[in-house]
């Protein structure tokens, strides 16, 4: 994008400089002023989880210059098998930390600025002001309405990424003349619409894949190089390793980009996204069974059917020698559970397991209760010899 | 015409990637596979049967919101693909689901 490579100025390489960066130099699509431009630029990634690792680390890698990173989380062991920014040594620590210290093992010509927040409707254009290019590595809807508006408002390209399971999207949203990603989605899915954590997960690989793609287009902008994505949307399907592109297009009635726009402040995302919902995020308030008082049941010998309702892989990692039932399956297969016994569902956290118990009662079971906490509660207060996931 | 399905959408249309359905229209096309599998209907459309804001239907490469929508004419050789909003990381439930206690 010319406007962003043209408002960067220029400074110069130290040898230390022109020695790193020499494979940079001796190509001409890059070379000393295209090394310039990267020391000079200044890029804002939105997370270090698992699109900002990579993309953190071959950005400051390639000698971009400032590299901002707004992150809150702290590392945990989950977030080992992606987020490859973080070691497991790291486990506890703040991510920024944790970052910033790989970012300057690799490179410690970078300036780190770390911003330990939640990115907000109140902070969002002040921090994208500083910056020349935006890369969102977020991962969840209110957040990327957030960073598309913010872009647009504050007139910064956003570097856009996201992943699902084995599948990836990347493309380069609000630049000048570009679509943004209301063009592309004008609203979110309500939550009630969107799959249980029983179809969630991600390959670990894939926000490699992704991520490295965003830190390409990021780079080529500053360049002002090449053929960004702009007006394209990649689709990386990692399972079947297949690449696909498909034409995004600046919508003339976009509620932000458009030609009369109708949002033109930054809004409250999380009503945005909420609101709109079929369904409210499950609270079903259903009967309930405490790990302590099943445990103390079923050692006194009571008959009570165990009624586990996560998904079969799920089963495989640890179980309470329940029958398994998929929530998902339950309708179908109701039949096969006996009203007149004591029953206890329980799924991972309670979560599904209360959908369950409400669904059972409905069906006019009256014996039925939701564990609490499920087999994370089970895991940490009776037996600690259970995994957890 | 085939018609790839999305990963999000793999478990309401018995696990399939693709779907092979006779077709003269994209609103055909969309019909077909919705008849075939029940549960993908609501994920597809509104209460009142418009497309749903967050799913993108592309024939081809192109958006068919740029085409003439569900009256698109399709021929034998067209992929229809749905390409529904991800927001990324591993879950796409807003912290209702169990993975994302919030
Ligand atoms: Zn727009």
């Amino acid at each position: 994008m010319a406007t962003v490579a043209e408002n960067i100025q220029p400074a110069t390489l130290s040898n230390e400089e022109v020695l790193r960066y020499s494979r940079h130099l001796i190509m001409p699509e890059v070379g000393m002023e295209g090394q310039l431009k990267l020391k000079a630029a200044k890029v804002l990634c939105i997370g270090a989880g698992g699109l900002g690792s990579p993309l953190a680390l071959y950005l400051a890698a390639a000698g971009v210059g400032t590299l901002g990173i707004v992150d809150f989380d702290v590392v945990d062991f989950t977030n080992l098998q992606r987020q490859i920014i973080h070691s497991t040594d790291d486990v506890g620590r703040k991510k920024l930390e944790s970052a910033e210290e790989s970012i300057k093992g690799i490179n410690p010509l970078v300036d780190v600025r770390k911003f330990e927040t939640k990115l907000t409707s109140d902070n969002a254009l002040a921090l994208f002001r500083d910056f020349d290019v935006v890369v969102d590595g977020t991962d969840n809807f209110p957040t990327r309405y957030l960073v598309n508006d913010a872009c647009v408002l504050a007139g910064k390209p956003n570097v856009y990424g996201s992943i699902f399971r084995f599948e990836g999207q990347a493309s380069v949203l609000a630049t000048k003349d570009g679509p943004c990603y209301r063009c592309w989605y004008p609203e979110p899915p309500p939550p009630g619409l969107v799959p249980s954590c029983a179809e969630g997960g991600v390959l670990g690989i894939l926000p490699g894949l992704v991520g490295v793609i965003q830190a390409t287009e990021a780079i080529k902008l500053i360049l002002g190089k090449g053929e960004p994505l702009i007006g394209r949307v990649l689709l990386v399907d990692a399972l079947g390793m297949k690449f696909r592109e498909l034409r995004l297009r600046k919508n003339p009635d976009c509620p932000v980009c458009g030609k009369h726009p109708t949002i033109t402040q930054l809004i409250d995302y999380q009503e945005f996204c909420g609101i709109r919902g079929e369904e409210a995020p499950a609270t079903t308030k259903v009967p309930e069974i405490q790990a302590e008082e099943l445990k103390q049941r079923l050692d006194a010998g009571d008959d009570i059917f165990i009624l586990d309702v996560r998904e079969p892989h799920e089963y495989q990692i640890c179980n309470l020698n329940g029958y398994l039932i998929p929530l998902g399956d339950l309708p179908k297969r109701v039949n096969e559970l006996d009203s007149s016994r004591d029953i206890v569902a329980h799924c991972r956290s309670g979560v599904r397991s209360a959908k369950a118990v409400d669904f059972l009662r409905q069906a006019g079971f009256r014996k039925v209760k939701n564990l609490v906490g499920g087999v994370l509660a089970w895991s940490d207060r009776i037996d600690p010899k259970m995994p957890k996931y | 015409m085939r018609i790839l399905i999305p990963t999000p959408l793999r478990p309401y249309a018995a696990k399939q990637d693709a779907v092979e359905v006779p077709a003269k229209t994209v609103g055909e096309a969309l019909s077909g596979l919705t008849s075939q599998y029940s549960d993908l209907r609501r994920h597809l459309y509104t209460d009142d049967g418009k497309l749903r804001a967050f799913v993108n239907v592309y024939l081809n490469d192109e958006d068919i919101r740029y085409l003439q929508k569900e009256n698109t004419p399709v021929r034998d050789g067209d992929t229809l693909s749905i390409v529904p909003s991800i927001a990324g990381g591993g879950c796409r439930c807003l912290g209702g689901c169990c993975c994302c206690p919030r």
